[in-house]
């Protein structure tokens, strides 16, 4: 049975897990208010990196997974991060 | 499936199960990386229309579903956990907290998009066909990736649905919890893409 060694997360974390991400969420916004011209789209993308390899790890519960489902994400990611970064600097630099 | 749970557990492999489910999550990613992807190009070439536009869209409405959206990933994985423990009672609790939340979410939303549908921005629209092809791209590209994000989340309320029945029935328990570790999983997707869109449309501007 696989599911034995399924690891239980406590409501502590995911509750600590939920207050990092609104704060990320908060520097996100006021970050974005100020002007910071094309710095602005990489903040805000990075911040939301950051918030969405937080929901990977934890609420979706990668931590915990077994190496295959891990890699499997990971590279996934990866192809997914290379387009994206590439569209992006595109967009700074032509 | 759940009909004859004896047999079922004999042949069952959990660790296929969450695999197939990041496999139709990852087509999922790419439907939206082509989207953000065209988000990208447009926003490329009309840079001013997008800004103007983007200024319309309101960041507390938006802050409000963030907030909603992540609330609701952290109850439906206290579920998963919940549900290991054997506390059918708080499992059931915290999905329904899941779906009220998800449908707050779309009451804002509902909101939202009538604001924009009095103002007489929506696609195909007289005004958006005055003010030009870059605000049309900007409204166009958020009615469909908003609303392609709202069918997920309908999509993923009626899993939800779907779970809290079989745990009412007590056809879900800590035995097979994993229909609803893949209902999570599906969850925690509609945020993942939320936690993308929320700074493209309202942020960036």
């Amino acid at each position: 049975m696989s599911g034995e060694t399924h690891t239980i997360v406590s409501n502590k974390t995911y509750i600590l897990v939920l207050l990092f991400l609104l704060t990320m969420t908060g520097i996100s916004v006021a970050a974005t208010q100020i002007q910071l011209d094309s710095l602005t789209i990489f903040v805000a993308l990075f911040l939301a990196s950051v918030k969405s390899f937080v929901v990977l790890t934890y609420f979706m519960h990668l931590k915990f997974d077994s190496l295959f489902i891990k890699l499997m994400v990971a590279s996934m990611f990866i192809i997914i991060t290379l387009v994206m970064i590439l569209m992006f600097i595109d967009y700074d630099f032509r | 499936m759940s009909q004859q749970a004896h047999h079922a557990d004999e042949h069952r492999d959990d660790e296929a199960s969450k695999i197939g489910m990041w496999l139709f999550i990852f087509t999922e990613l790419f439907l939206f990386t082509g989207l953000f992807i065209v988000y990208a190009i447009y926003r490329h070439m009309h840079p001013v229309a997008f800004h103007l536009s983007a200024h319309e869209l309101s960041v507390p409405i938006g802050t409000l579903n963030t907030v909603i959206l992540l609330v609701s990933s952290m109850t439906v994985a206290m579920a998963t956990s919940a549900i290991r423990k054997g506390q059918r009672l708080q499992t059931l609790l915290l999905l329904s907290v899941t779906v009220l939340l998800a449908m707050a979410f779309m009451v804002n939303k509902y909101f939202e998009w009538g604001a924009k549908f009095e103002h007489g921005l929506y696609p195909g629209s007289a005004i958006l066909h005055e003010r030009g092809f870059g605000d049309t791209m900007f409204f166009g590209l958020y009615f469909f990736m908003t609303g392609l994000h709202a069918l997920h989340i309908i999509a993923g309320v009626t899993l939800i649905l779907v779970v809290f029945a079989k745990v009412y029935r007590n056809k879900l328990t800590s035995e097979n919890p994993v229909l609803l570790d893949n209902a999570g999983l599906y969850w925690h997707l509609v945020d993942l893409i939320w936690i993308f869109l929320f700074p493209l449309f309202y942020l960036i501007t």
